[in-house]
């Protein structure tokens, strides 16, 4: 019970996929410039990491090992185009604005990252767990980074007008910079950053120190 | 155990099986949603129609308010209207690429870069107790990144603008997508498409419209940051509106209104 909890929280700080692993980052720059699509993108990540983890873990024993990769990226397919259509079916304007990026959640390192390093080497439950958990992982940078850029970018949140525009009347001059994709870089460093001065076990060692030499030690 | 798993045998047996099972599933779930993504597409379609119209969504279902348009064709050469046996299953996109149904659009003229057309084009007709209040043409045209795809709303003489609107595009977000804001859009409506000599004079200039000029009527003020656009959606109205466009058929109402 005590693991099953480790699985599913520990990817949300302390081993999270984007600012630890620094994984998913192309969609996180992508699809964050409105809340809304950004959440639709964290429920179809979400789902397609906790089933295709489940799926991929309940026949582990029976997928030999040099075509692993690719049984792996076969399930991860399927249930990415059952998402994406379900999407267009109940969702259909949002699912226009995440456009090519639901299907691109095939190529996205989370993914396949904890396909390959857990739901080959654990039980069913575990892996839906640690796909759920890394699902949740992501959309939580996720959301944090669109509710910035669209609050700071258009003044709104989910389309509501939080901080009026100074174009309609208001106070507020929108931040254009926040609606391009480099702004989000920005945003997910600054969240790193916070997230490592929060906790230090996340700061990586340094590759090679830098040592002062004289040019008399040189020699 | 170990062996018999990496066997060749055991190798075709699982890639055949997952295969399997992954397209049953896939395929299932494409079958079974497709219904319903096409009335998505269509009524996504139709609610920019009614939106360009200028109906108040919140008034009634879509269905009742597009009830209210009605489609026709016309030949784009004459501009009369022609009464095809299933109006309904004319596809202009793909008759476009047929070689009976489509044109290819001569170089000099295809400013928007259409590249071929059919020779029958829909238009909408917004219809009060049987007496035409607007036309809705459908436009298409290059953009810096994208085909924009849209509906112009059009007074019945021909020559005023009521409205422009896109329902698929990919410009830039937050600069090429301006063409989706309401305050850019709203400034379309009264704006006149001909000059004197009915030549299509409607223009995105660079920066903001002069009232006071005598060409205000003719101008849009232009989307900063997005030149490219703004110029791919001015080329797209000059081309639908053109001799090779719709001109034939909108000469034709002009004649009517002033009749």
């Amino acid at each position: 019970m005590e693991n099953a909890r480790k699985v599913l929280i520990d990817p949300l700080v302390d081993n999270n996929p984007v600012t630890l692993q620094v994984l998913g980052i192309c969609s996180a720059l992508a699809v964050t410039t409105a809340l809304l699509p950004s959440l639709l993108m964290c429920v179809a990540l979400t789902s397609v990491a906790a089933l295709s983890g489940a799926a991929i873990s309940s026949i582990r024993n029976h997928i030999p090992n040099n075509i692993r990769i690719i049984v792996q990226m076969t399930i991860i397919a399927s249930f990415v185009i059952l998402t994406d259509q379900i999407l267009r079916a109940y969702a259909f304007e949002t699912s226009k604005q995440l456009s090519v990026f639901v299907g691109l959640i095939i190529t996205n390192c989370i993914v396949l990252g904890r396909a390959e390093a857990f739901a080959m080497k654990n039980g069913i439950g575990m892996s839906f767990l640690d796909g759920l958990g890394n699902g949740l992982g992501y959309s939580v940078i996720l959301i944090l980074v669109a509710t910035s850029r669209e609050l700071f970018g258009a003044g709104t949140l989910l389309g509501k007008q939080i901080l009026p525009l100074v174009s309609d009347g208001g106070w507020y001059h929108a931040n254009g910079l926040m609606l391009l994709p480099p702004s989000a870089f920005f945003i997910i460093g600054l969240i790193i950053w916070a997230a490592r001065s929060w906790k230090k076990a996340q700061v990586e060692k340094p590759d090679y120190q830098i040592h002062e030499v004289h040019r008399t030690e040189a020699l | 155990m170990s062996d018999s798993k990496e066997s060749i045998g055991n190798v075709l047996r699982v890639a055949i099986g997952v295969s399997l099972v992954c397209s049953i599933l896939v395929a299932g779930a494409a079958i079974s949603l497709k219904p319903r993504q096409v009335r998505n597409e269509e009524e996504f379609r139709q609610g920019i129609i009614v939106d360009v119209a200028g109906f108040d969504r919140a008034s009634a279902d879509l269905a009742t308010l597009f009830a209210r348009i009605e489609p026709r064709l016309i030949e784009f050469e004459t501009g009369e209207y022609v009464d095809l046996p299933r109006p309904e299953d004319f596809d202009a996109a793909e008759a476009a690429n047929t070689p009976d149904m489509g044109v290819s659009i001569p170089a000099d003229l295809d400013i928007a870069s259409v590249r071929r057309r059919a020779i029958y084009g829909p238009v909408y007709l917004v219809k009060e107790n049987d007496v035409v209040q607007q036309i809705i043409l459908p436009v298409h045209g290059a953009g810096l990144w994208s085909t924009m795809y849209g509906y112009l709303a059009l007074e019945t003489d021909a020559q005023t603008v009521r409205g422009l609107r896109f329902y698929d595009h990919a410009e830039t977000p937050g600069l090429g997508d301006q063409i989706d804001k309401p305050a850019w859009r709203a400034q379309w409506a009264g704006r006149q498409l001909f000059d004197e000599s009915g030549t299509p004079a409607i223009e995105v200039i660079k920066g903001t419209v002069d009232e006071s000029s005598p060409n205000a009527r003719y101008e849009i003020d232009g989307l900063a940051g997005a030149t490219l656009t703004g110029r791919g959606v001015r080329n797209l109205v000059h081309y639908w509106v053109g001799e090779h466009g719709y001109g034939p058929y909108l000469d034709r109402r002009r004649q009517e209104a002033q009749r």
